[in-house]
């Protein structure tokens, strides 16, 4: 291995060949790793997805039989948000909040290490329980009981799986607080870190707050399976609310946990674009504490159908409605910081622009969703998969792109193309809205989710819904070839490929980022 | 804000975690075929844990041997400090799922099955006898059974943990004024406090199921009190396994009076133990 150790024991030098990934310290190669494993998952849970979307392309049942078209409907779900969207996020992290904050490296880089090689673990467990007796878990990615105390291996394996990927997003969130909070340069203080880095602090404290209560969670949920336990068993003082009451806990601000982050990549990509300072920075902060915060008061608007006290109701109805507050801070601030800018539109910035707007979609129709007497009307329909896919969609997914597009020069140091980002962002942009904003008026009229067939009225929307799937799918296709000719022939970017970018990666480091940055911490002034 | 005067130390590339990532692959699919009673599963769950204590002795091994060749500064161990705070932290929210599912039960559940409030026609139609007094095994198990009280081990038990939070604090004064085998003693007190606790723990247990009939299947009662004070004695065992490796370092020279974070996180550790069996004590054992 071709690395030195210096007195101080800091490591010098590029290790090679398979070590350097599998034994990686370096906050970079990491990222990348978590990166690539986000962007494998996001086309194993599509795939699942586009099976589900040909099912619903007419009414009768074509392809799947029910139990296997639900267990395409839960891994698609549980891929989505524990293998694509939040390892994602950390991937951006371990680039990003290092360089941001003239960090040598992550705080714990074993650690580090470890976070990551967890997720193919607990990845071979969700995806090998299609292939075992009795299939994947098809209870939903909620995965209520009793239909989860019900099933076979695969919801075992499943709830290993859950394990394991808790133990990697607590690990990879201790980190992250560890390093913003200890290895900041001189200068950088607290309200002088860019936004991604707030966004993220704020995110790891939700991650160590539930990522533990959904670990006690599916240990219930395992006792009762196998050891006669009657948490959510009423015939033993039990109730299978509570478990929906432990799960949301956890479930809701995990919606948090993926959103946060997204708020913080387009922070930072709309200024560089506009030309122009973050408006409102402060304000910025206290919202994401504030949303971070109430995300842990509203779980149970997730279950205003199952039953609840009409005081309980009243409660999380109003404590729901109020996070669009904060969140009304925040697009007010992404647009104050356009108003008169000297904005350009390049790929990155389109995906920004891109998510405010459906992102504030999907935000509206979730005030929608708040409103008691219409969540009874609208729960387990198709106009909730409508809303969390604007916000999922449309608001993760798309700052993630933007993410990638705007770093992929820092990171690679090679640009990507252009028009083909454009054509991306365009088809993105256009296939999204034909899926699922009929999804909307689907919900309206009845449709239920999670249900391979379904009644005649409902085939138009349907068809036009999974053309617009398989249009999105295939789209995706083309961010992969994007990021493979910018690797490969893409050319060279220079130091500052944006003229308007603040954050110390941009400021004090060259392009493409070195294999160790910051290694003497940097001296910020602003 | 720190202010590093050295380089942070960025360990080199290392097999370690692969490792135990290799034991939870075996672990994941052991435990997943053992609970199903399918073959295989119990040889794959050893196989695991084998090598997940290997991956463990070499990990920590690995560290501390850093630790003793000083790569370690101010700025690190800071690290340490926020690293375990957090983890601690995570570990409390561990419990609160436990304590939640204990209090939701007892506030609401139960009492909606007694016909209280919005539960009056599931009483009338289901269980029109259940009376939702606590302890319970829950309206539709017939099972009768004595519940623990608080009186007699229990309390013992948290005197033994009290006082061994007081001597893991005496041992940390002692290394503090540099003086090594008051170090030692008062940790050998503290591990032998430990695993009384948890002989008694096992003595309860026992006691349990063989003459009071208050098993991990009586309902409500015997989930909460199994699945809380079983994961408590986990942590026990655990954080006793970690004293048994502080005294073993301290009886080789390692920790300085000014530099050892290896002693304070294990007492950080052990006070958290402690604190969550006082909840337990009350909740589970008391009221």
């Amino acid at each position: 291995m071709a690395v030195v150790q210096d007195v101080h024991g800091h490591v010098h030098g590029h290790p090679t060949g398979i070590m350097r990934w599998i034994g990686a310290t370096n906050h970079k190669d990491i990222g990348t790793m978590y990166l690539c494993f986000s962007l494998t998952m996001l086309f194993i849970g599509g795939f699942l997805i586009m099976g589900v979307r040909a099912e619903l392309f007419m009414p009768g049942m074509q392809i799947f039989e029910p139990e296997v078209f639900n267990s395409f409907t839960t891994l698609h779900g549980l891929i989505m948000v524990f293998g694509a969207i939040m390892p994602a996020f950390v991937g951006f992290a371990n680039w990003q909040v290092p360089m941001m904050i003239g960090a040598p490296d992550m705080a714990f880089a074993r650690m580090n290490n470890w976070s990551f090689w967890l997720l193919p673990v607990a990845a071979s467990l969700l995806i090998g329980s299609f292939f075992v007796p009795g299939g994947a878990a098809a209870g939903g990615w909620t995965f209520y009981p009793p239909l989860s105390t019900q099933g076979g291996l695969g919801v075992d394996m499943m709830i290993f799986a859950i394990h394991i990927l808790g133990a990697s997003s607590i690990m990879g969130a201790i980190n992250i607080i560890t390093t913003i909070l200890n290895m900041r340069a001189p200068g950088m203080t607290l309200m002088k870190m860019p936004m991604f880095v707030w966004t993220w602090l704020i995110t790891a404290y939700l991650l160590v707050l539930v990522m533990p209560v959904l670990a006690g969670t599916v240990t219930m949920l395992l006792t009762d399976r196998h050891f006669g336990t009657s948490f959510f068993n009423a015939a033993g003082g039990g109730d299978p609310v509570l478990f929906q009451h432990v799960f949301w806990f956890f479930g809701h601000p995990e919606v948090y946990i993926m959103i946060l982050p997204s708020f913080g990549i387009v922070s930072e990509v709309i200024p560089t674009f506009a030309r122009k300072p973050l408006f409102g920075y402060s304000s910025m902060v206290y919202a994401t504490a504030s949303i971070a915060i109430l995300s842990c008061i509203v779980w149970a608007h997730h279950m205003f159908s199952v039953g609840m006290p009409a005081a309980g109701q009243l409660f999380f109805m109003y404590a729901t409605m109020l996070i669009a507050v904060p969140t009304g801070v925040k697009v007010f601030n992404w647009t104050a910081t356009m108003w008169r800018g000297s904005m350009t539109f390049e790929t990155p910035m389109l995906f920004a622009i891109g998510f405010i707007l459906l992102f504030v979609i999907g935000g509206f129709s979730g005030v929608v969703c708040a409103l008691v007497p219409v969540d009874i009307q609208v729960q387990d329909t198709y106009y909730v998969i409508a809303h969390f896919h604007y916000v999922l969609v449309s608001g993760s997914l798309f700052s993630l792109f933007a993410g990638a597009y705007y770093w992929l020069p820092k990171w690679s140091g090679r640009m990507y193309d252009e028009t083909l980002g454009k054509w991306h962002f365009w088809l993105s942009m256009v296939f999204f809205n034909l899926t699922f904003f009929v999804q909307h008026f689907l919900g309206l009229a009845g449709m239920p989710r999670r249900i391979p067939d379904y009644a005649l009225q409902f085939a138009d929307f349907n068809m036009i819904s999974s053309i617009g799937a398989f249009g999105f799918g295939l789209a995706q296709l083309l961010f992969v070839y994007i990021v493979i000719k910018c690797l490969r022939s893409g050319e060279k970017a220079p130091d500052m490929p944006w003229d308007g970018a603040k954050t110390l990666e941009w400021t004090h480091l060259p392009t493409p980022a070195p294999y160790h940055s910051f290694e003497t911490p940097p001296v910020v002034k602003f | 804000m720190s202010q590093a005067t050295e380089h942070y130390y960025v360990p080199a590339p290392s097999k370690w975690p692969i490792i135990g990532s290799t034991a939870l692959v075996f672990m994941g699919f052991g435990a997943a075929l053992t609970m199903n009673k399918l073959p295989l599963g119990y040889s794959l769950l050893g196989i695991g844990f084998a090598i997940l204590v290997f991956m463990l002795f070499g990990w920590f091994g690995e560290v501390i041997r850093e630790s003793q060749k000083g790569v370690y500064h101010a700025q690190e161990d800071r690290s340490f400090r926020w690293g375990m705070t957090w983890f601690i932290f995570s570990e409390v929210m561990f419990f609160a799922a436990f304590f939640g599912a204990l209090f939701y039960m007892r506030t609401f559940s139960i009492p909606w099955l007694a016909g209280e409030g919005v539960g009056g026609v599931d009483h009338a139609l289901l269980w029109p006898d259940f009376t939702g007094d606590w302890p319970t095994a829950g309206p539709g198990f017939a099972d009768n059974f004595t519940p623990m009280g608080a009186w007699g081990i229990p309390a013992i038990n948290t005197l033994l943990l009290l006082t061994s939070g007081v001597t893991i604090t005496l041992a940390h004064w002692a290394l503090q004024k540099n003086d090594r085998s008051g170090l030692k003693l008062w940790m050998l007190a503290t591990i032998a406090l430990g695993v009384t606790f948890l002989g008694f723990q096992i003595y309860e247990y026992g006691h349990a199921y063989a003459d009071l009939n208050l098993k991990l299947t009586s309902g409500a009662y015997g989930s909460t009190f199994y699945m809380l004070t079983g994961f408590h004695g986990f942590h026990v065992t655990l954080g006793t396994i970690m004293l048994i490796v502080i005294y073993f370092r301290s009886a080789a020279g390692h920790f300085k009076p000014e530099h050892h974070f290896g002693f304070e996180g294990v007492a950080w550790y052990w006070h958290f133990v402690d604190v969550v069996w006082l909840g337990l004590f009350i909740f589970v054992y008391l009221v």
